[in-house]
């Protein structure tokens, strides 16, 4: 295969990649390196590097509409940035040294873990009305736009949000995706912040994390401009065209079918790493 | 005050969001020129990325990417489009300790440095 046609094959890919992943709120990333390991035959490293920058600019792409909603809130996302950014950082350090079959293992354990995720009904979060101590002292209790005028809300255990994040930051570094669900997860169910609030927050949050693992993976020669190329231009496209088609009807269907390739493509990436096939 | 401190907030974001918007547009379009650049010269070349390498020097710090990039070679200017990209969320950063500073909280000024000392560090420091 030559430059060209294999330019070509990766950003279509990229934009199916990015397309599904906005309309199914799961992002592209997750998708993008098993797919360019497993079909384009990429070195893993090659991929991750490439992934991380089309999360990035995803990230920025679809925080820049969301800030001016009045969604998001600046100062948990600051906040937790720390612990995302810091664990992004020991991520990256950690792929330098932890062998790529090791690193596939681990990305299909992610995948399984993302299916079974989206394959289960949203659970339903029981909102805090009174103030925590630590967050008031942070200043993070706010209010979102909602039908009936702003609703107010108090943000609660955040040394365990803060945990998690450092965790989602630390996988965000190592696998070169988004985790945007391992952070909603920690701002939902640890800390009790409202879906609306926390799913923007954590799109706020994602390419900033994911810019702290970037300067590493770009030092140490992982970002070839070739790949990364038709993937940005690939998935930064599908993304802003699933923004756009967003049909609520068929996105349940969408997701299902979503999460069913994500287990397949997990079990693939395990069986790979194991054998040898990375 | 409290007004006073939500308009600022509404306003800061609108500037972030602006600058998210210009950053990730104007990083798209250098990629997409270097991207054409690299076609012409390199389309007809074998694909390869089953092995790594690891990118060559000048591939991988600003000064040999701006060099690269100046001498209008595809994959040095491909390669100044993902630096600008990863620029983007660090300026979002900076420019958030200016909105934190003009409403005065110096606790969340702290927490952006924090942030950002770590994301210079990573781009910067991590070689």
């Amino acid at each position: 295969m030559n430059v060209l046609v294999f330019t070509l094959l990766v950003w279509l890919v990229s934009l199916g990649a990015g397309f599904l992943g906005s309309l199914t709120g799961l992002g592209g990333g997750v998708v993008l390196v098993p797919l360019l390991t497993l079909v384009f035959k990429v070195d893993i490293r090659y991929a991750i590097g490439a992934s991380l920058v089309s999360v990035i600019a995803t990230s920025s792409g679809a925080a820049a509409a969301y800030v001016k909603e009045g969604f998001s809130n600046i100062r948990i996302g600051m906040f937790l940035e720390i612990a995302t950014t810091g664990g992004a950082l020991l991520g990256a350090f950690l792929a330098l040294k932890v062998p790529a079959q090791a690193i596939a293992v681990i990305f299909g354990l992610v995948l399984l873990y993302s299916a079974y995720l989206s394959g289960r009904p949203q659970p339903v979060i029981s909102e805090s009305d009174r103030p925590d101590e630590l967050a008031t002292q942070l200043r993070m209790n706010s209010a979102y736009p909602s039908a009936d005028g702003p609703r107010t809300y108090y943000p609660r255990r955040v040394p365990a949000g803060f945990g998690l994040m450092f965790g989602a930051g630390a996988l965000s570094g190592l696998l070169g995706i988004g985790s945007g669900a391992v952070k909603v997860l920690a701002m939902d169910q640890a800390m009790k912040i409202p879906f609306k609030v926390s799913t923007t927050t954590s799109n706020f949050m994602i390419g900033v994390t994911a810019a702290a693992s970037a300067g590493v993976y770009l030092n140490r020669g992982y970002i070839d401009p070739g790949l990364a190329m038709p993937v940005m231009l690939g998935v930064l496209t599908g993304s802003l065209l699933g923004t756009r088609v967003l049909v609520k009807a068929k996105t349940r269907s969408l997701r299902f079918v979503f999460s069913v390739v994500i287990m397949f493509l997990g079990l693939e990436m395990i069986y790979k790493g194991i054998v040898g096939g990375i | 005050m409290r007004g006073t401190v939500e308009w600022t907030d509404r306003r800061v974001e609108n500037v972030i969001g602006n600058l998210l918007r210009a950053g990730v547009l104007l990083s798209a379009l250098v990629v997409l020129f270097g991207g054409v650049i690299y076609l012409v010269h390199h389309g007809h070349d074998p694909a390869g990325y089953r092995v790594f390498h690891g990118e060559p020097t000048d591939l991988r710090h600003i000064r040999g990417i701006l060099h690269d990039a100046l001498a209008l070679h595809g994959r040095g200017i491909i390669q100044l489009g993902l630096l600008l990209l990863i620029a983007t969320p660090i300026a979002r950063v900076a420019f958030s300790i200016f909105g934190f500073a003009e409403e005065r909280d110096w606790m969340y000024v702290g927490f952006t440095l924090i942030v950002l000392i770590i994301l210079l560090y990573s781009l910067v420091g991590s070689s």
